[in-house]
């Protein structure tokens, strides 16, 4: 208790005299305790996951499956293999998944359920902070999963080149944070977790499965195929496919980039606005 | 620490608080009393600068929650009506992770986290997980956890709503003890106890307005009589207790009258008694009693609390 505030009660200090307030970065820095925790508490489930599942859809898809297509390079955009041009597909799709799932219910739990945001927000944490210390984790996850994904393909052989590979990891992260931040966005607007289920089923499995991961889109009927090319996963499996099996072309890889980045701009404005709809009211 | 004039908040065209004036200086402890609904949480959160503005002018700790938020709330304690803690980490990693959220450094906050568990009791369930606590330990803990930044201002919603009556009175002498520290409290609770035990000042709020101010005390003189005798009668009566109200409405300087019971308000219960039976009336119960806060309540304009 300060002393002068019980020796003058009527005191009110111009607002210039209050302590300036931290900056986002600061306030994003005081939350690494809090993430690095909650990374400890589920890293064995999630490296399994980043682990196994992967390999088993290799195996299966990739190697098994694969087997049986024998394909002119020109028809898999270049990829000297079923298998390698299976591969870049599966991975953008699996950081899809890691980034959506981090951003659906765990955002909803900290609204509604835990309310952890509700105990973050009284203190002088503020909403912009908040979202992206929560997508840095999001960003930090999605390194241990392509960084795991990568070296269990690398005995597989197909990854063309050592340092297409390795630029890969930071267009995998990228992709991964376009649909984390828009997921977060989405979530944060919503008052019940059923929309989620129906989201999963109606947008983040038929991108998976049509965007280009498995088959080229140019199999589609063209209406299909401007869709599919219109989905944030068709560029991220483009890019990623560019690079891993050193097809990589200057313009097209710009446009994937630049969409891809201004989706997670996008995304993480969105949520920033919506989370303080649901939090500052 | 706090002011305000005439500080409303809207949602739409719902009025939650409509126009109070508050002046909370240090060391007090201030409870906002009243119904649910009557705006007690809508005023709290605004003071925590959680919530914006709709009207009037709100000053805490000397500056302006609109401008100066984060700095208001790294010098507040805030424990929420429902406990917001991570129930998959365990005790004190809570403590821990919500310190640094202050930017206190990682030493202070284990040393502080250590004290805290102390102080709240629950020093044994300290690698406990959350989830296995019972509800008073977890407001225990989310008290501890509002301390962690040794606040100038404490603010407590409902902080025993729910808890069973041991886990209240263990928790009210821990805020006795802060109380006694000089740590300034704001609470909101529709427990009239609650108000009695911990509060040096109320305000009463009904409706979005402040209806009553002043100590428990200076609110039961002001608004009640030293003693109140009850009388219950069998539900045989034709008409009720209203009916017998008015055979006893000279016998006492007020009479209320509720669905199982009169009230009747003098200076000397026994005595008002006395003459209860001297009228021939046999109460099947009764029972006299100094006056307490719910005697204020259903005196003043807010009826709806006795609802």
């Amino acid at each position: 208790m300060s002393s002068t505030d019980t020796a003058n009660p009527t005191r009110t200090p111009s607002p210039a005299a209050a302590p300036t307030a931290p900056s986002t970065r600061e306030l994003v820095a005081r939350q690494v305790d809090y993430w690095w925790r909650v990374y400890l508490r589920t890293w064995h489930g999630t490296l399994a996951s980043s682990f196994l599942m992967p390999l088993l859809y290799v195996v299966a898809i990739g190697v098994l499956l694969g087997g049986y297509i024998d394909s002119d390079p020109d028809q898999l955009a270049g990829a000297p293999s079923y298998l390698a041009f299976v591969v870049p597909g599966m991975i953008a799709g699996q950081v899809m998944t890691v980034g959506v799932s981090e951003t659906s219910w765990p955002v909803m739990s900290g609204i509604k359920w835990q309310k952890v945001y509700v105990g973050q927000i009284a203190t002088p944490l503020t909403v912009p902070s908040i979202v992206l210390a929560q997508l840095a984790f999001v960003a930090f996850r999605l390194l241990v999963a392509v960084a795991v994904f990568l070296l269990v393909l690398a005995p597989f052989g197909v990854l063309a080149t050592w340092w297409g590979a390795l630029l890969a990891v930071p267009v995998l992260i990228l992709v991964g944070l376009a649909f984390a931040a828009v997921c977060f966005g989405f979530t944060a607007g919503l008052d019940s977790d059923t929309t989620l289920t129906v989201i999963y089923r109606v947008a983040i499995l038929p991108m998976f499965l049509f965007s280009g991961a498995f088959f080229p889109v140019s199999q589609l009927p063209a209406v299909l195929e401007w869709l599919a090319k219109a989905t944030p996963l068709w560029h991220g499996v483009s890019l990623t496919r560019m690079l891993t099996t050193d097809t990589l072309a200057g313009g097209q890889a710009l446009v994937h980039l630049v969409y891809l980045g201004a989706l997670a701009a996008f995304g993480t404005w969105w949520a920033v606005r919506r989370l303080t709809a649901k939090l500052v009211v | 620490m706090i002011s305000a004039r005439g500080l409303r908040k809207e949602f739409g065209d719902f009025t939650a608080v409509d126009g109070i004036d508050l002046d909370v200086p240090a060391g007090q402890a201030f409870g906002f009393l009243g119904p649910i609904g009557a705006g007690k949480s809508s005023s709290m959160r605004m003071i925590a600068a959680v919530s914006p503005v709709s009207g009037g002018e709100l000053r805490v700790l000397g500056m302006d929650p609109a401008t100066h938020g984060p700095q208001i709330r790294a010098r507040l304690g805030v424990c929420p009506q429902d406990d917001t803690l991570d129930v998959e980490l365990n005790v004190r990693d809570n403590l821990l992770v919500y310190g640094r959220y202050f930017g206190l450094p990682r030493g202070e906050v284990r040393d502080r986290a250590d004290e805290l568990l102390e102080f709240v009791q629950l020093t044994d369930k300290a690698k406990a997980r959350v989830d296995d606590l019972s509800g008073g330990m977890k407001r225990r803990l989310t008290i501890a956890r509002s301390l962690i930044n040794r606040p100038d201002l404490l603010l407590l919603d409902e902080p025993t709503t729910g808890l069973d009556p041991q886990a209240r009175h263990v928790l009210w002498d821990r805020l006795f003890r802060l109380k006694a520290q000089g740590v300034t409290l704001v609470l909101t609770t529709h427990y009239m106890d609650e108000a009695e035990q911990l509060c040096d000042r109320l305000v009463v709020m009904d409706k979005g307005r402040i209806v009553a101010d002043g100590s428990p005390l200076d609110l039961i003189r002001t608004h009640s009589t030293r003693e109140v005798t009850e009388l219950r009668f069998g539900v045989s009566v034709d008409g009720g207790h209203a009916a017998l109200a008015d055979q006893v409405a000279d016998l006492a300087d007020r009479v209320e009258v509720l669905p199982d019971r009169l009230l009747l308000y003098s200076a000397q219960g026994e005595e008002t008694l006395a003459k209860v039976h001297e009228r021939g009336l046999q109460p099947a119960a009764v029972l006299v009693r100094r006056s307490t806060l719910e005697d204020v309540f259903l005196h003043l304009p807010g009826r709806s609390l006795v609802d």
